[in-house]
């Protein structure tokens, strides 16, 4: 009994050698993509219609939550550490919001048949790896060892959602400054102060006499031509507000794509 | 007139133009250095969090049956060996990067040792706390790995602003040294494997 145990030993260790050499082969990780969305299936695991509703499941969320939650289905990661590979690619990415670091991945192998999901800093003590590797043996692996990626993906989701509940409240990003609209009204609102003390002075001219009425006059056009300006720039900046917000959301995605959050390097699996 | 008037010039825009490269590197070395503090800060962090899991760990493996002694005991003491181990962040020598790496590498294999012998006790693999314990430290392995490599990372372009000619005139006057690299050591350059599977 003991001596087998200790065969055993000496093979795991022979394939930990082995793991480490083939560690030198890397795991490439992708480019950011163009199109920054939550749901990379490399290797067309998910059906067309069970990525969708997962994608936009997790958009919706993120909309909602600011929180960002992607996942990407990979073969393989040729050797490497599955737990630090999710944290690195994560990190690259730059998953989650830049200030509140509120990024999750989850990285599933089908071939090596392990997932693992790493929450970024900003959710890290609510996601800590207890928990995550408890929801990974209870709900995903589960659904995975019946072969319904999907539902274990799904069901997996949803218990993140549950976990982090209430944590980050968030609004949809547009792709420009999301200061912009409070300067345009900032402008109109002098623009209107200046047509209001325009028009009083005008007036107090009429009362004055036919003398000064010239001088209100000049004040009229003055007006007309401040007020013009301001409609005339108001009128672009409208423009490329609409625009901005038009292409956040007919591209699909998450508005804004990944904010730059941080990985420390921690989360959990499982492999099924 | 003219003639003095040159050459004061002269050395004057030489002047201001040294100033301006020594304080363009003093400044530029100590935002370097800063980044090399904040990484190795996240490097004891992560070795802290670890060293408080494996209290716990010990806790709970206590608590198993008439657990082998010799393996609990091994890494208290090699715990306790790594929390003497510390380093001033802002002075890091090569000797002292490799007591730390000695230390920590002890307390690492003397815990996969542990790990191992865990295997050995079924009702313990089957307790939740155990599991959540287990999933705790390989994600902190995991962090410290990371932690490491950003640390490498950060040093990087630390020593080549710091190493390299002008500049390292410049350094020696200012103080600022090359930092060490975190190699690999015996027993921690890969992270304790705790998904064994004997069955």
């Amino acid at each position: 009994m003991i001596i087998t145990k200790q065969i055993k030993i000496l093979i795991i260790l022979f394939v930990g050698f082995c793991f480490s050499q083939k560690a030198l082969a890397q795991f490439n990780i992708p480019d950011i993509p163009k199109e920054q969305t939550s749901v990379y299936d490399y290797i067309s695991l998910l059906s067309t219609s069970e990525k969708s509703s997962l994608e936009n499941k997790l958009i919706k969320y993120s909309d909602t939550t600011s929180t960002q939650i992607v996942v990407a289905i990979i073969a393989t990661t040729q050797g490497e550490n599955i737990g630090l590979l999710t944290a690195k690619w994560a990190h690259e990415w730059g998953i989650g919001q830049a200030k509140e670091d509120n990024g999750v991945f989850v990285l599933l192998a089908r071939d090596d048949r392990k997932i693992w999901i790493s929450p970024g800093y900003g959710v890290e003590h609510k996601l800590t790896a207890g928990i995550v590797g408890e929801l990974t043996r209870n709900v995903i692996i589960p659904e995975f060892k019946k072969g319904d990626y999907y539902s274990g993906l799904d069901k997996g989701t949803d218990a993140i959602f549950e976990i982090l509940m209430g944590e980050y409240q968030g609004s949809r990003k547009s792709n420009n400054d999301s200061e912009f609209p409070i300067g345009v009204i900032f402008f109109l609102f002098i623009v209107f102060v200046i047509i209001l003390i325009s028009i009083s002075k005008n007036r107090r001219g009429g009362k004055g006499g036919p003398g000064n009425n010239s001088g209100g006059g000049f004040s009229i056009l003055d007006a007309i031509i401040l007020s013009n300006m301001g409609r005339g720039s108001y009128g672009g900046s409208s423009g490329g507000f609409g625009s901005s917000s038009g292409g956040g959301f007919s591209g699909g995605g998450f508005g804004g794509g990944f904010g730059g959050g941080g990985f420390s390097g921690g989360g959990a699996g499982g492999s099924w | 007139m003219k003639k003095w008037l040159i050459p004061v010039i002269i050395i004057a825009v030489i002047g201001f133009g040294i100033y301006n490269w020594a304080v363009g590197f003093n400044n530029t070395a100590i935002e370097l250095n800063e980044n090399v503090s904040e990484a190795w800060g996240n490097v004891q962090t992560s070795y802290q969090r670890r060293n408080d899991l494996i209290g716990n760990l010990v806790n709970t493996v206590k608590g198993a049956a008439d657990f082998e002694k010799s393996t609990l005991e091994a890494v208290i003491k090699a715990r306790s060996e790594a929390t003497k181990t510390t380093i001033d962040p802002s002075n890091i020598t090569p000797e002292q990067l490799q007591q730390f790496n000695q230390a920590q590498g002890g307390l690492s294999s003397a815990l996969s040792r542990l790990l191992v012998t865990v295997e050995q006790y079924p009702e313990l693999k089957a307790n939740q706390n155990f599991l959540k314990l287990q999933d705790e430290l390989t994600s902190t392995e995991n962090t410290i790995q990371t932690a490491r490599t950003r640390y490498n990372e950060a040093i990087k372009p630390y020593n080549n602003h710091v190493k390299k000619f002008p500049n390292s005139i410049l350094a020696g006057f200012f103080n600022f040294e090359g930092k060490p690299y975190f190699d690999a050591e015996a027993g921690a350059e890969k992270p304790v494997d705790v998904e064994f599977d004997f069955n």
